[in-house]
């Protein structure tokens, strides 16, 4: 049992997860309280809402694609379920909030589905063009008449409450969501096919699988995903706004090939996933709490914390990949 | 292509040479009609006639992301991708609002310490995607933040200054053709063609056609892919200088770099680049940018507020990428769907 | 020794591993100019990686290489081509999108300015097309548009075109047509007059012992033997390459068995232009062959039975009832209950990343899950069922299933497929590239499905195949159906007489003249 668990943490995971105790390590140098369980929960916590849309996004690259309407899709999310009262009135609408922001995020999958799947369109540039058609639905909804953006008090509580003590709702949600999909890669007919898929589309044809149903299916739940990070977000924040997804297209993809999946699909675990996630959340995190910008300060260089958050962020994403995501040798 | 020789060897089989010749083009010349109908029919629809300063103003908009998707093509030949194109863009733009200034000589100095850096950026691209042996989607992910960052710490808030002359040289008109213009035309003809016609660039489309076959045929893959990115961050250099020389100034702004990435992609495509590499030309993603930019001019004309450009954008990329579709009504064999 | 008695190229004591398989153990070879060296041996006996050697692919472990007597090492194919050798390889090593024109030229192009002179190139195509008799290939055209004989053509232009000192064929004349094979044949020997060094791969021992001055014998990546052409029988050079008696390949045909009702039954079949009004009776513990040249058809018909071509018309009955296949998902199903084995399993057959285990459940996954959620218990003892019936080698059921050799690769196609338990299965010429061992447990494998009730439409380029394993063959000559051999009169004269379209003959002498010119 215990090689199977090796066998499973591959060097990737193991690698991520390595440097996520590293940095919390540095953490704990620099600000004692970083090694609190208070502020580790809030960092799962803030991990959360990355882990669910990476979830869905992790499926379309396994297949060998990719899903470049992220961005507008949490915002469609998050717009739609705070726009629910007005739609179906005060009574009806806090129920159907939720359910009516992650269809109309699998909606958005669903048209990706459909141009990718049915129309062998390249997925980069029709999920490309979906993101802006979303962006542009949603400024015409906003532009339309003034739309609730409230954050509704279900939301605010799955975003912020805890159901089971000690445990924010976000996590909550994580795990099962994650839970789920290992359950799914490993366990049943349509993981096997989304590696199969992924691997070699024209072998899993031939073997009778309906491939452009998989692809449609991921793509919805890739949507899906991504408009529950909306919701969430919106929850969390209280309200909705047209660019909340903005920020969160590429730390999705970086977690996602940091945690070993391969960009052009065929392989990867979840819980490599997981420790992507759980990284990139912590390398955003610590830079607030070293603040290096202040020793540059002091040097003379006035220069925004951004510019260390951008500079780290690549620097280390390129350095870990460099270390294990190396392509054999072409022979 | 010399069609002269096709006459020369065998008569009947120049009409052969200009077939293969038009299937190679197809793309371009689709996207070239496109362009020219849409710009056409804008130009017809406005009332007040189409003057010079418009124009002028059409065709900076459209060179900027000309030059960025042509930027873009090059990597995108060889099977790759450049997702750094737009922040090499914001980066060449931040450090041209500092050192393109000062008299003739220096703002000359500038200006060429603005294309190194591009050209640097893009070779740092290919040396991590050759040697590092990585995927170059993520790799030109992650330098592009770096780039963004350099750009934010050279200009945290947004200002600084270029030289007048040049800018208004970048500006204005040469017997009605605008100078942006002129620029995409040098760029064409002393750049991409002898790129286009080197041993680097054949090999460029070589390794996007099959990298295996490529190697297996002793083509330089390692140097032609360095070029190809090298190339991309000189060409995304040239577009930071014409906007800086465009708004005198230099602004780190993170959405700009993301949207001239993300649409430089969509301007090759609709040009008729292949994504999957192997065939396609830069002349054609000049159309394509100068089409994505009209469908904002065209939303002005009919009178439909600009900010729902991004939808209409959006759907003309939907709609360019269906028409490739068309193609699935003639398949016979539903294998040739899978590849 | 002295220089001028050395050869032109000599290996000694080469030895390759990939991991800890051995390819090629204390190997040598040598070939001279002006003789064609013939290199025998199985799948996986190291001809390959020998040729990758030579190639720049890969580097030996240890060993000598030395060419004109200089010790030479090739770190790259770049190297390889720069020192003068060529190589045509099985897998092409052509760029789609390119011309031909770019692809002949693509290593060493003629420049004028620092660039490309494009007249010069074409020039340049046209001749050495002509060279190799692809006159009617225009230089301009996309590689990529080009049927396969068409392309493999370009491929030798390509390699002649380096003027190199040392040629390689690696089973290069597999997918050429007759004509062209002819073609290419008085090229070699013409080539071979003039002084270069030619080293030939090939499966087709007639092809051998048309062309080989020389031949040297591999087995399991170890030298065996040189010895001159025609010194020794097709039956020992066979047993040469498999190390033990080679008797019948094929197993005894049954004794013709009265006629039931037939499972698959076609009228009127009819599809683009490719298949023209084939009808055909297939009954239960029949082996049905396909033969004639290549590319007339065949491959349509199987795809057109398993659902994949858009537009076919005529009907199609399974046990008398019609239906409509309408894809790959439907022909395996229950009621139909129909298995392809495909041509390309490196593309088609496999996913070459993933293990043994998915690849040989995945056709057959529905089957053991509920709900789409896999009962793991019930895969594996399927699984290793299956291993044992076929008797596939693999190391590891949990390792990719790349890492297996081709035979053992096609076995698990074939697997993969078994464990549908179809009623009526498809193969598409699946001894393709797979050693003589492999090939007779398939005949056998072959046989016991008939005997078990399932009927079989076997596909093979390979005319002693269609003899050996077959019940009657079906000879197709550009989409249709021109005869049907059976019995007394599958012989492979007659083959070769009716896939030209001609008369069959009793006579010899008569088809002794169609023999020849397939075979030269």
């Amino acid at each position: 049992m215990a090689t199977m668990v090796m066998k499973r943490l591959d060097k990737a995971t193991m690698i991520a997860f390595g440097c996520s105790i590293l940095l919390i390590a540095i953490g704990a140098i620099a600000e004692p309280n970083f090694i609190s369980s208070d502020y580790l929960l809030q960092q799962l916590q803030t991990a959360s809402f990355l882990g669910i849309i990476a979830t869905g996004v992790m499926l379309v690259i396994l297949l060998g694609h990719i899903d470049l309407s992220i961005p507008w899709t949490i915002s469609i999310g998050g717009m739609m379920a705070t726009a629910a009262t007005g739609f179906f009135g005060e009574t009806l609408g806090p129920f159907l909030a939720i359910p009516f922001g992650l269809a109309c995020g699998a909606a958005v999958g669903l048209v990706n589905g459909l141009g990718v799947a049915y129309l062998r369109a390249p997925a980069m540039i029709f999920t490309l063009g979906m993101n802006a058609v979303a962006q542009g639905l949603m400024v015409f909804h906003t532009g339309g008449f003034a739309p609730q953006d409230r954050g509704l008090p279900i939301m605010r509580e799955l975003a912020t409450g805890r159901l089971i003590p000690g445990v924010p709702n976000p996590l909550l949600i994580w795990i099962v969501v994650g839970a789920a999909t290992i359950f799914i890669l490993t366990r049943t007919t349509l993981g096997r096919r989304i590696y199969a898929i992924g691997n070699k589309e024209r072998a899993v044809y031939l073997s009778g699988v309906d491939t452009r149903r998989v692809l449609l299916i991921c793509f919805m739940i890739s949507g899906a995903c991504a408009a529950a990070g909306g919701i969430l977000l919106a929850g969390w924040a209280n309200r909705s706004y047209q660019a909340m997804g903005d920020p969160y297209l590429l730390p999705t993809i970086a977690a996602i090939v940091l945690g070993g999946t391969n960009v052009l699909g065929g392989r990867g675990s979840y819980i490599g996933t997981v420790a992507g996630v759980i990284l990139i959340t912590l390398l955003q995190s610590i830079l607030s709490v070293i603040q290096p910008q202040l020793f540059f300060a002091e040097l003379g260089f006035r220069v925004p914390a951004e510019v260390f958050r951008q500079i780290v962020f690549g620097v280390v994403i390129i350095s870990m990949l460099l270390l294990y995501g190396r392509e054999r040798l072409q022979r | 292509m010399s069609v002269e020789s096709g006459l020369s060897t065998k008569g009947g089989r120049s009409w052969e040479a200009w077939g293969h010749w038009f299937t190679a083009q197809r793309g371009l010349l689709i996207s070239l009609v496109i362009f020219a109908i849409m710009f056409g029919f804008y130009a017809w629809k406005l009332e007040v006639g189409l003057s010079a300063s418009m124009v002028n103003t059409a065709a900076n908009k459209g060179a900027l992301l000309a030059l960025v998707a042509m930027a873009q093509t090059i990597p995108v030949l060889t099977g790759g991708l450049d997702l750094s194109v737009g922040m090499v863009f914001v980066l060449t733009n931040c450090l041209a609002a500092s050192v393109v200034n000062g008299d003739p000589r220096m703002t000359a100095l500038g200006i060429i310490v603005v294309l190194i850096t591009g050209l640097v950026c893009g070779i740092i691209n290919g040396i991590i995607i050759v040697y590092g042996r990585l995927q170059p989607i993520i790799v030109t992910l992650a330098t592009g933040a770096v780039f963004f960052g350099v750009a934010l710490a050279l200009r945290p808030e947004p200002g600084g200054s270029v030289n007048f002359e040049f800018a208004d040289f970048m500006t204005t008109s040469f017997f009605k053709v605008p100078s942006s213009v002129i620029l995409l035309l040098a760029v064409v003809l002393f750049i991409w063609i002898p790129y286009r016609r080197s041993v680097l660039g054949r090999a460029a489309y070589a390794i996007g056609s099959s990298e295996h076959a490529a190697y297996m045929s002793g083509v330089p893959i390692a140097r032609a892919k360095i070029m190809a990115y090298a190339l991309a961050g000189f060409l995304a250099a040239i577009a930071g200088l014409l906007l800086t020389a465009l708004t005198y100034s230099g602004a780190a702004k993170a959405s700009l770099g993301a949207d001239y990435t993300l649409n430089s992609i969509a301007a090759v495509v609709i040009g008729g680049t292949s994504l999957f590499g192997g065939a396609g030309s830069a002349i054609g993603s000049i159309f394509g940018a100068f089409i994505m930019r009209t469908v904002g001019d065209l939303l002005i004309v009919f009178d439909i507020n600009p900010v729902l450009q991004p939808l209409f954008v959006g759907i003309v990329l939907l709609f360019a990428v269906s028409l490739g579709s068309l193609r699935l009504l003639r398949i016979k064999n539903k294998l040739d769907l899978y590849r | 020794m002295t220089v001028g008695t050395a050869p032109l190229l000599r290996m000694e004591a080469i030895t390759k591993r990939y991991g800890g398989v051995r390819a090629l153990e204390d190997v040598r070879f040598e070939c001279d100019r002006g003789k064609i060296h013939a290199l025998l041996g199985e799948n996986g006996a190291g001809k390959s990686t020998l040729i990758k050697i030579l190639a720049g692919v890969v580097q030996p472990d240890s060993g000598q290489i030395t060419l004109d007597g200089q010790p030479i090492s090739f770190n790259s194919p770049a190297a390889a081509n720069a020192a003068g050798i060529a190589c045509i390889f099985q897998e092409l090593s052509l760029l789609p999108d390119l011309s031909v024109a770019d692809n002949i030229a693509i290593t060493r192009p003629p420049m004028r300015f620092g660039l490309i002179d494009q007249g010069a190139q074409r020039r340049l195509a046209e001749e050495a097309l002509a060279r190799v008799g692809g006159e009617d290939i225009h230089p301009l055209a996309p590689v990529g548009d080009l049927p396969l004989s068409r392309r493999q053509m370009v491929e030798i232009a390509k390699a002649l075109a380096r003027t190199p000192k040392i040629l390689i064929l690696d089973e290069a004349t597999s997918a050429l047509t007759a004509a062209d094979v002819t073609k290419v044949f008085r090229m070699l020997k013409q080539l071979k007059a003039d002084g270069m060094a030619i080293i030939y791969i090939s499966h087709r021992m007639h092809e051998i012992a048309e062309l080989a001055d020389d031949c040297t014998v591999f087995r399991n990546g170890r030298y065996v033997e040189t010895f001159a052409a025609g010194t020794k029988s097709d039956d020992a050079i066979v047993e040469m390459m498999i190390g033990r008696e080679y008797s019948s390949v094929f197993p005894p045909l049954p004794e013709k068995k009265s006629g039931g009702p037939s499972m698959l039954s076609l009228k009127g079949l009819s599809w683009a232009g490719q298949l023209n009004d084939i009808n055909l009776d297939l009954k239960a513990g029949e082996v049905v062959g396909l033969g004639g040249l290549d590319g007339q058809g065949q491959r349509q018909l199987l795809l057109a039975l398993f659902g994949t071509l858009i537009g076919v018309t005529g009907t199609i009955e399974i046990n008398g009832k019609a239906v409509k296949m309408s894809n790959p998902g439907r022909a395996k199903s229950e009621e139909i209950g129909m298995a392809l084995i495909p041509e390309d399993r490196k593309n088609e057959g496999l996913m070459l990343p993933m293990s043994v285990r998915d690849n040989l459940s995945f056709a057959s996954i529905e089957g053991f899950s509920r709900f789409g959620i896999v009962d793991r218990k019930a895969e594996a003892v399927a699984i290793d069922d299956m291993i044992k019936l076929l008797n596939i080698r693999v190391g590891d059921i949990d390792g990719p299933v790349a890492s297996l050799s081709g035979g053992n690769q096609q076995k698990v196609v074939i697997a993969k497929w078994l464990m549908t338990k179809p009623r009526i299965i498809l193969l598409n010429d699946p001894t393709r590239g797979i050693d003589v061992g492999t090939k007779q447990e398939l005949y056998e494998l072959l046989r016991r499905l008939a005997e078990g009730g399932a009927a079989i439409l076997f596909y093979s380029t390979d005319y002693d195949e269609l003899i050996g394993c077959c019940d009657r063959v079906l000879v197709f000559y550009n989409g249709a159906v021109v005869r049907t051999l059976e019995g007394a009169a599958l012989t492979e004269h007659n083959l070769i007489a009716s896939a030209h379209n001609l008369p069959t003959s009793t006579k010899a002498g008569a088809a002794q003249v169609f023999a020849t010119e397939a075979a030269s």
